[in-house]
């Protein structure tokens, strides 16, 4: 009972980051079609970004307290990780925006690619200890632990998805971003300019990438050029999990795919008697992708799409 | 290159360009052996592309786990050809004293035929996807394979794990073994030459097929899906059967191309069948022009050999010091490679030789 509780914090924890990081991939493909596949790679910009930030601070300021630097880094990180996402749209997607489908797919993994190698360049591909900057003292309860840092990151997720719900359903820029999603033509006729919500759309993403990978890089401690990779996989398995291009489905997607990766890696042990171990749990993510395509092909919350051909 | 091609000089070109690859590896070998085990794999690579062609280029479906395939044909010649086997299970030393080796007519089939019908196992539950989904459950499925290889070396001792498979024999047929140099008189044609002529043939067959595919009924069907599957099937194509059929037959080149490669290296390991390797597959058919075949082709050298050469070129300069050991060869390459298909895309959106537009869908002028 205590390992199934235990592993239903774990997988909240590691859910609330999967659904950070599915949003932007969400948003993104509900309004350009396209998945961001240098989506994972903003997020490990984003980690290696406070890293450095912690690390020069922790140097220069020694006694400042550990939740003011964490802070100070995120919010750095989220306006690094914005203004990088924001050039990649310029620069990589917007001249693709007609072109045969499958170009800007590659040049999505081209720049997935060079943002890895260039953060190898800068940062050295060493794995680098992430600062714990919050008390490390567990609090128990109900013989399961929870750390601090796992605490801040169910706080910041939600505070995260209640400040993204607002602007999307209750301002201008979220009308109007979710008017382009339906229709970018009519949208445009209507006075929206597609290339504006288009662009604050990939921002939006990149900070909440960043966030997540902040969280990401002080939960397991390390951060490293190659971190965004899998998370990012994962992430973009829960988008689809809860129905690409649906806003709630991306957060029960990728909380659902936490959890179903945690308490499936606590007992597939146990199951099956010690023959399949713990390291199948990178690829829970996707057996319950091809289970749920192909029993539900539009996702959990996701409505049932017209083909367009 | 519209006039070089034309009905005068049809023949002479052919010959041409067949005689220039027959004698290119022995120009190469001259240069050293690198460089003929470069083009060995340039070839390898072009096998491969050549597959996932039939499936991306001709089908429309973005495949993005094909080095699945190619991981599977090598694993099953691995298995078939080393001593692995012979030495983790008893009953397989008890029935063949001699130790397991396979010829090459008995791979090259079960090969194609295995990586064909987990072909058409992974194309049966994504029949009804498209596009993007498509994309990422093949990526699942890549990530699936190689999982299962790293891991299944126990309870059973299977794959061996992450320490791979070794010691997988060479090629022989007709009591040629292609990992000896042949000596023809004076003259020795070294064993990453002999190899250059199978691939070769192995690769001149499979353009063949794929030419004759294109311009048969099951391409025309295959493109028509491509195009519009709904229209597809309102004009009477059976698009499960052919979709099918399509990942199949795309399959059944990795697999091949794996088994070629699992005796041309003699070691598998997991690490060769990453995700990358699939989006270098993919990278290739789309850069170098999808669905037509010399595009394809062009694609797969060149992406194969930029990093041979990139790292001749940086041992020339000595890169790794000159840097403070923060550039070598293996990243200079991905940077490349990265960089090659965000400006070729950007450049050319249809690839660098794309097919002539013609049987396309009307383009839509607004």
């Amino acid at each position: 009972m205590e390992i199934l509780l235990q592993q239903i914090i774990n997988g909240l924890v590691l859910g609330s980051m999967y659904a950070l990081i599915a949003l932007g991939y969400t948003m993104v493909y509900g309004i350009v079609n396209l998945i961001n596949f240098a989506h994972g790679e903003v997020l490990m910009v984003g980690a290696l970004t406070s890293w450095s930030i912690i690390v020069t601070m922790q140097e220069s300021m020694p006694g400042t307290p550990g939740w003011v630097i964490l802070l100070i880094a995120l919010l750095i990180s989220c306006v690094v990780a914005a203004v990088l996402n924001f050039a990649i749209e310029k620069v990589a997607y917007r001249p693709l925006r007609n072109s045969p489908k499958l170009a800007p797919l590659i040049t999505a993994i081209g720049m997935s690619i060079l943002l890895q190698t260039l953060a190898m360049i800068i940062f050295k591909p060493n794995y680098k200890a992430y600062p714990t900057l919050l008390p490390s003292a567990p609090i128990h309860f109900g013989g399961a632990v929870i750390t601090p840092t796992q605490i801040m990151i169910l706080g910041l997720t939600a505070v995260s998805l209640a400040v993204l719900m607002y602007l999307v359903n209750y301002t201008k820029l979220g009308r109007a971003m979710r008017a382009t999603a339906e229709n970018p033509r009519v949208a445009a006729l209507m006075g929206v300019k597609p290339d504006t919500v288009i662009s604050a759309t990939f921002v939006i993403g990149a900070v909440l990438a960043a966030i997540a990978g902040v969280m990401y890089a002080s939960n397991y401690g390390t951060a490293q050029h190659t971190m965004g990779f899998l998370p990012g996989l994962k992430a973009f398995t829960a988008a689809v999990f809860g129905g690409i291009g649906n806003l709630p489905g991306a957060v029960v997607g990728g909380i659902l795919l936490g959890l179903i990766e945690a308490i499936g890696s606590g007992y597939i042990g146990v199951l099956t008697g010690g023959v399949l171990g713990s390291h199948y749990s990178d690829i829970f993510a996707f057996i319950v992708l091809i289970i749920m395509l192909t029993l539900r092909p539009s996702g959990l919350l996701g409505e049932r799409v017209a083909d367009r051909a | 290159m519209p006039n070089l091609i034309n009905k005068q000089n049809k023949y002479a070109v052919y010959a041409l360009s067949a005689l220039a690859l027959i004698i290119l590896p022995l120009l190469l070998q001259s240069a050293g052996n690198f460089w003929v085990r470069t083009a060995d794999m340039a070839l390898l690579y072009v096998l491969l592309a050549l597959g996932l062609n039939i499936v991306v280029g001709y089908a429309g479906l973005l495949d993005l786990g094909f080095v699945a395939f190619f991981a599977i044909g090598a694993y099953m010649y691995g298995l078939l050809a080393s001593p692995h086997l012979w030495e983790t299970f008893r009953w397989v030393a008890l029935q063949l004293p001699a130790g397991l080796h396979t010829p090459l007519w008995v791979v090259i089939p079960a090969a194609a035929f295995i990586a064909g019908v987990m072909g058409i196992l992974l194309g049966a539950p994504t029949l009804r996807l498209r596009g993007d989904y498509l994309a990422i459950v093949t990526l699942g499925f890549g990530e699936i394979i190689r999982v299962f290889l790293n891991n299944l070396d126990h309870p059973v001792n299977i794959t061996n794990g992450p320490k791979g498979l070794n010691q997988i024999d060479s090629i022989s047929f007709f009591g040629l073994n292609l990992g000896k140099p042949l000596k023809l008189g004076d003259y020795t044609l070294s064993s990453v030459t002999l190899y250059y002529y199978l691939f070769l043939t192995l690769v001149v067959v499979s353009v063949i097929i794929c030419h004759r595919l294109q311009v048969s009924r099951i391409g025309r069907a295959w493109m028509a899906i491509r195009e519009d599957e709904i229209a597809a099937k309102a004009m009477g194509i059976n698009t499960r059967n052919l979709k099918l059929l399509a990942f199949g037959m795309g399959a059944t080149f990795g697999g091949v191309s794996g088994s070629m490669f699992a005796a041309f290296q003699g070691f598998v390991s997991p690490e060769s069948f990453s995700l990358m390797e699939s989006v270098m597959i993919v990278a290739m058919v789309v850069l170098g022009g999808i669905g037509h075949l010399p595009g394809v082709i062009l694609g797969a050298v060149l992406l194969s050999s930029l990093p041979e050469v990139l790292r001749w070129v940086s041992g020339l300069l000595d890169l790794q010091a000159v840097t403070n050991g923060r550039l070598d060869a293996s990243i200079l390459r991905q940077l490349l490679i990265a960089l090659a298909m965000i400006s070729v895309m950007l450049m050319r959106p249809r690839g660098l030789w794309p097919s002539p537009e013609h049987g396309k869908s009307l383009q839509v002028k607004s």
